[in-house]
């Protein structure tokens, strides 16, 4: 059986003051993949993510998220789409605990029912021990756990990481990127993941894009990148192999 | 609905635990103390004295005892609590890069700015309850009156225009924190504003009023030139939040205020009235009396929240 796409744009585009960030932006992600969004600072890729969420409107084009429209449904996409933001921000005077469940009122999720699943994400992202500390407090790579806890409350079908392991250190990153990998695998959730640290993209990603100033230069599977690069060859190619080709290219 | 009612329950507790909303209400809570401590003092030693009073007990909030009046207090720095509960309301959050977190949830954006604002609308109600509650608990014990049925309304009026009042300084509050994006920029343009509003604003009523029509002195000045500039200093400190504050307070404090204009622009049968009936004003006719300028501080404050609302709605949010 085909895997259905469960992201779909169609030319989209977005303009700001007269210069285009996204310039007609057609790609599509596949249910249950992990897709590695790579490009340049500045490329748009989070612009592209924002009208994805619809939190920014689109110049022009359409998109389509688990088969809603995120302009006109930005409720119920945002309550399937899971959204780690670069670096992103936490109420330093909260705890663990408490952060959760502010983000588990938002989402509209019952007392009882939140705790339990709490208890349950603290574990998973090992922050168990720490759970009763204020979040500002916390290192860069506790704060990330947590943002991952807070994004997964919700039980998304679909997540978005924009640089999720940006500035970890190689232990932590090395962790987040297995604990993608394993949420793709046990809870079958969509990734879109924004990353420029392209042997861990590499790693567990199943298909990648590459946006260069706005538009997808090469959308596909790795392999077979490499192929329309390369040529085919017994030699393996790194994702930064083909990801330096094509960026030289545009 | 349910990110409404996640992001008031958090900004409530936000402001109750924060230092700033103790160090307030100590501040607060000390001043009106005083105030009405100095009042009632006065009023305990004068009550034989004063002719009629039928309100001893609302003179504890409008008797100026050694500087100012209770209602004279809330009138100059009630904007403040206002504006300290609300400049930094969203600029904060984009600075520590929580509002685009916040907003990716699936809640209705207007929920933040909703939640925001009516958190701190019910920090102030339970900011001002509180001390006029204290107050009146106070002067009972240091004057003896025990106040009347209409004296309650009175009180609960004026509660109600105070809040609508320093909502309004909420407002104008969150207003800034949405244009700008550093917190220090939102708080100098609040209180600037404050001090421009209620400060310079009389003052320059004043200097306006006098060019226009020159006032020279009692016996010099025509009548008409008087009346002129009377009624274009009233004009131009009207605009002002705070003058229409209090005017609209006193009124209904002091029963036996009959009108909030100046004693010039009295025609000679009301000012005959004034003399001869010295009874106070039934609570009906008060309200009647300042209900304009209730209307308008309603008015300014709903506005003032609109504009916050509508640039939030369409701005854009990155961080």
């Amino acid at each position: 059986m085909k895997p259905e796409s469960i992201i779909e744009t169609d030319n989209l585009s977005r303009r700001y003051h007269r210069q285009l960030a996204v310039d007609t932006l057609s790609f599509t992600v596949k249910e249950g993949e992990i897709f590695g969004f790579l490009g340049p600072n500045g490329a748009g890729k989070t612009t592209t993510l924002l009208m994805l969420l619809g939190l920014s409107r689109p110049s022009g084009g359409s998109a389509k998220v688990c088969g809603l429209d995120p302009l006109r449904n930005s409720r119920e996409v945002k309550r399937l789409v899971g959204y780690l933001p670069e670096n992103v921000g936490f109420y330093g005077e909260l705890d663990a605990v408490q952060s959760l469940e502010y983000v588990a009122n938002l989402n509209g999720i019952e007392r009882e029912q939140a705790c339990g699943k709490i208890d349950e994400l603290l574990e998973l992202v090992g922050l168990k021990k720490e759970a009763r500390k204020k979040v500002g407090d916390y290192s860069r790579g506790m704060k990330q756990r947590l943002g991952i806890a807070e994004v997964l409350i919700k039980e998304p079908k679909v997540l978005f990481l924009d640089e999720p392991t940006l500035g970890l250190d190689p232990d932590g990153a090395l962790w987040l990127i297995d604990l993608i990998g394993s949420l793709n695998n046990e809870r079958k959730i969509t990734v879109l993941l924004s990353s420029h640290i392209l042997h861990q993209v590499q790693k567990i990603s199943h298909r990648v894009g590459i946006m260069i100033r706005g538009k997808m230069v090469a959308e596909g599977s790795i392999e077979t990148l490499a192929k329309e690069k390369f040529g085919v060859g017994e030699k393996q190619y790194s994702l930064e192999q083909i990801y330096m080709k094509y960026f030289r290219e545009v | 609905m349910q990110g409404l009612a996640a992001v008031f329950k958090k900004e409530l507790c936000d402001h109750f635990s924060s230092y700033r909303f103790v160090i307030l209400f100590a501040l607060i809570g000390m001043v009106s103390f005083i105030t009405s401590y100095m009042a009632g003092i006065h009023l305990r030693e004068n009550l034989e004295a004063l002719a009629n009073t039928r309100f001893p007990f609302l003179m504890l909030f409008s008797a100026t005892g050694a500087l100012f009046s209770m209602i004279q207090f809330v009138a100059f720095f009630g904007p403040l609590i206002g504006l300290v509960l609300g400049f930094d309301c969203i600029n904060r959050e984009r600075a520590h890069g929580t509002l685009i977190k916040l907003i990716s949830q699936p809640i209705y954006r207007d929920a933040v700015i909703n939640g925001k604002f009516l958190a701190g609308v019910v920090t102030i109600a339970i900011m001002l309850v509180s001390i006029v509650l204290v107050i009146s608990g106070f002067g009972l014990a240091l004057v003896g009156v025990v106040p009347g049925i209409e004296e309650i309304w009175r009180l609960v009026i004026y509660l109600i225009i105070s809040i609508f009042y320093i909502s309004f300084w909420l407002g104008i509050a969150i207003l800034f924190s949405i244009l700008f994006r550093s917190i220090a920029t939102s708080a100098l343009a609040s209180v600037a504003l404050w001090i421009f509003l209620s400060f310079f604003i009389s003052l320059g009523a004043d200097v306006v009023a006098n060019a226009a029509a020159p006032v020279k002195g009692q016996t010099e000045t025509r009548p008409e030139t008087l009346i002129k500039n009377i009624r274009i200093k009233e004009m131009i400190s009207l605009t002002s939040p705070m003058v229409l504050y209090t005017e609209a307070t006193a009124t209904i404090i002091d029963p036996m205020r009959k009108t909030t204009r100046s004693m010039v622009l009295i025609s000679p049968m009301e000012e005959i009235l004034a003399s001869r009936f010295q009874n106070p004003l039934s609570l009906g006719q008060s309200i009647l009396i300042v209900f304009p300028h209730v209307t308008t501080l309603v008015a300014i404050t709903l506005i003032c929240f609109a504009i916050s609302y509508l640039v939030f709605m369409v701005q854009e949010i990155r961080m």
